[in-house]
């Protein structure tokens, strides 16, 4: 059976999120997580629906702001305040963006930019935000594009393409950038069965090749072969975590053994 | 029906062409600015420039061109602080009122076109431009301006044509575009169908054009949409 390669336990810290909390209004979705990504590590984030794994991973690039908590991301902490209505809000605006530039983002329904071709798409940030001279910019798409096997689309529009095609176009737009860690957000939820298969292809290529992921996801098959760690959230903590053989197939938790229970049978 | 003199009155008529095009253009260039920023304000998080936008946009909204302009030509005037101000060098000119008022008015519904179509711009394609770093500004100018532009532009089409039409108002502050042109003809002539009919038909004609120029400017710019096919 497939396996992810071991991590080197010394490798330096890639993410580490620290005692995070995040309310939205009178729930609780996040209550003190704590969690780090070493580099080349794979981590799946699993969990009820509820549970606050998108959440997590939404904070950890600042789409959501966190109530409180430290999140630090290649050596590089998040400055957090908070506001006079005491909400908290990034001190800097300047280095979120530049953060996220280091964090590539792959959503459950793909945002692709409708109005780009694929090929647009993915030169958009590295040209506008990076800096990257256009056509260093595109010979590097034209490269990522055929890794993730739509090249021939690459002056489609994304209403073109079907949804595997547009997820996969999508993680080459996030890997455009060259982050050194890749969030993926339930990645294929939104895709026809059938078209699953091709883009957890594609991720467990990228994991294989030792690129830092963390993926919310709800195919287990997928954490158990691709992850290095399996997180398993319940109601805003972390409910248990280790490698994917303990936690996947024999977790000391009991409700970690009744959520495999339910994903396993479905 | 004397189609004579309707022949012969086309070329007086046709020489207000540009006037009428004059005042509508520079409204629409100058209100497109006014429209843009008033859109912002609204748009934005500051409750008072919320509040100066929606009661820019409620005043000339909700009431007559033709008052605006007249409060502007016969009103202004009778404050010495005006007519002793540089605006006066304007303000006394019916060609600056006028342009004034169509700006202000074709701002206030132009700023709602536009505020509504930026709120139109789904919220995944601004989250995926911010999850790439881009700055605030740059991600307007780059997604939200892009698609929202392509929302707005039937709307714009509108609104446009609304203000050819409105434009014949100027006639009323001695103006002598199309419509101002046509009331002079038939105090010569007192021939109002046959005149009226012409003039009416140049105004038509104009705004076929511009139907199609913006027919044209929604083609070129919406090739994703084409690309469905």
């Amino acid at each position: 059976m497939h396996r992810h390669p071991p991590i080197n336990p010394d490798a330096p810290v890639a993410v580490r999120v620290e005692n995070l909390h995040k309310r939205f209004g009178p729930l609780e979705v996040l209550k003190g997580v704590s969690l780090t990504a070493r580099e080349g590590a794979a981590i799946a984030l699993i969990g009820s629906s509820g549970s606050g794994k998108s959440t997590l991973l939404r904070c950890i690039n600042l789409l959501e702001v966190p109530d409180e908590g430290r999140i630090t991301v290649g050596g590089d902490t998040i400055g957090l305040k908070k506001t006079r209505t005491g909400r908290t809000v990034p001190a800097d605006p300047r280095q979120v963006d530049r953060i996220r530039t280091r964090l590539g983002m792959v959503f459950q329904s793909f945002n692709l930019w409708t109005h780009m071709t694929i090929l647009e798409n993915v030169i958009e940030a590295p040209v506008h935000v990076l800096g990257v001279p256009k056509a260093q910019a595109v010979d590097r798409a034209r490269a990522l594009l055929d890794k993730v096997g739509i090249l021939a689309k690459a002056d489609a529009y994304p209403v073109q393409l079907s949804g595997g095609q547009q997820q996969r176009a999508a993680i080459a737009r996030a890997l455009a950038m060259q982050p050194r860690v890749m969030l993926f957000d339930e990645p294929t939820s939104a895709l026809d069965p059938e078209l699953v298969g091709e883009v957890l292809l594609v991720i467990r290529q990228l994991a294989d090749e030792g690129t830092t992921m963390i993926v919310v996801t709800h195919e287990m098959g997928f954490a158990r072969e691709v992850a290095s760690e399996v997180v398993f959230l319940h109601q805003g903590r972390i409910e248990e975590q280790g490698p994917p053989d303990k936690v996947l197939v024999n977790p000391d938790s009991e409700r970690v053994r009744q959520f495999l229970a339910r994903h396993l049978s479905g | 029906m004397n189609w004579q003199l309707m022949w012969d009155s086309l070329p007086t008529l046709l020489s207000g062409l540009p006037l009428t095009v004059q005042l509508v253009a520079l409204a629409e260039v100058l209100g497109l600015g006014v429209a843009m920023g008033t859109a912002l304000m609204r748009l934005s998080t500051s409750r008072i420039a919320d509040a100066v936008a929606r009661a820019y946009v409620f005043v000339f909204r909700g009431t007559p061109l033709l008052v605006q302009i007249f409060l502007i030509y016969y009103g202004l005037g009778q404050f010495p602080v005006i007519r002793e101000s540089v605006l006066w060098v304007f303000l006394r000119e019916p060609y600056w009122c006028a342009v004034l008022a169509l700006m202000l008015n074709t701002g206030a519904y132009t700023s709602e076109i536009i505020r509504g179509a930026i709120l139109s711009v789904p919220h995944g394609q601004m989250e995926a431009a911010r999850a790439c770093g881009m700055s605030r500004f740059l991600m307007f100018r780059r997604i939200v301006a892009p698609i929202a532009v392509r929302q707005a532009l039937p709307a714009y089409g509108n609104e446009v044509i609304l203000m050819v039409k409105a434009s014949s108002l100027a006639s009323t502050i001695t103006l002598l575009e199309i419509t101002g042109l046509a009331r002079r003809l038939i105090a010569q002539t007192y021939a109002v169908f046959e005149i009226f009919i012409l003039a009416g038909a140049i105004y038509l004609a104009l705004n076929f054009l511009i139907t199609r120029l913006i027919r044209f400017a929604e083609w070129r710019l919406t090739p994703y949409l084409r690309a469905r096919a």
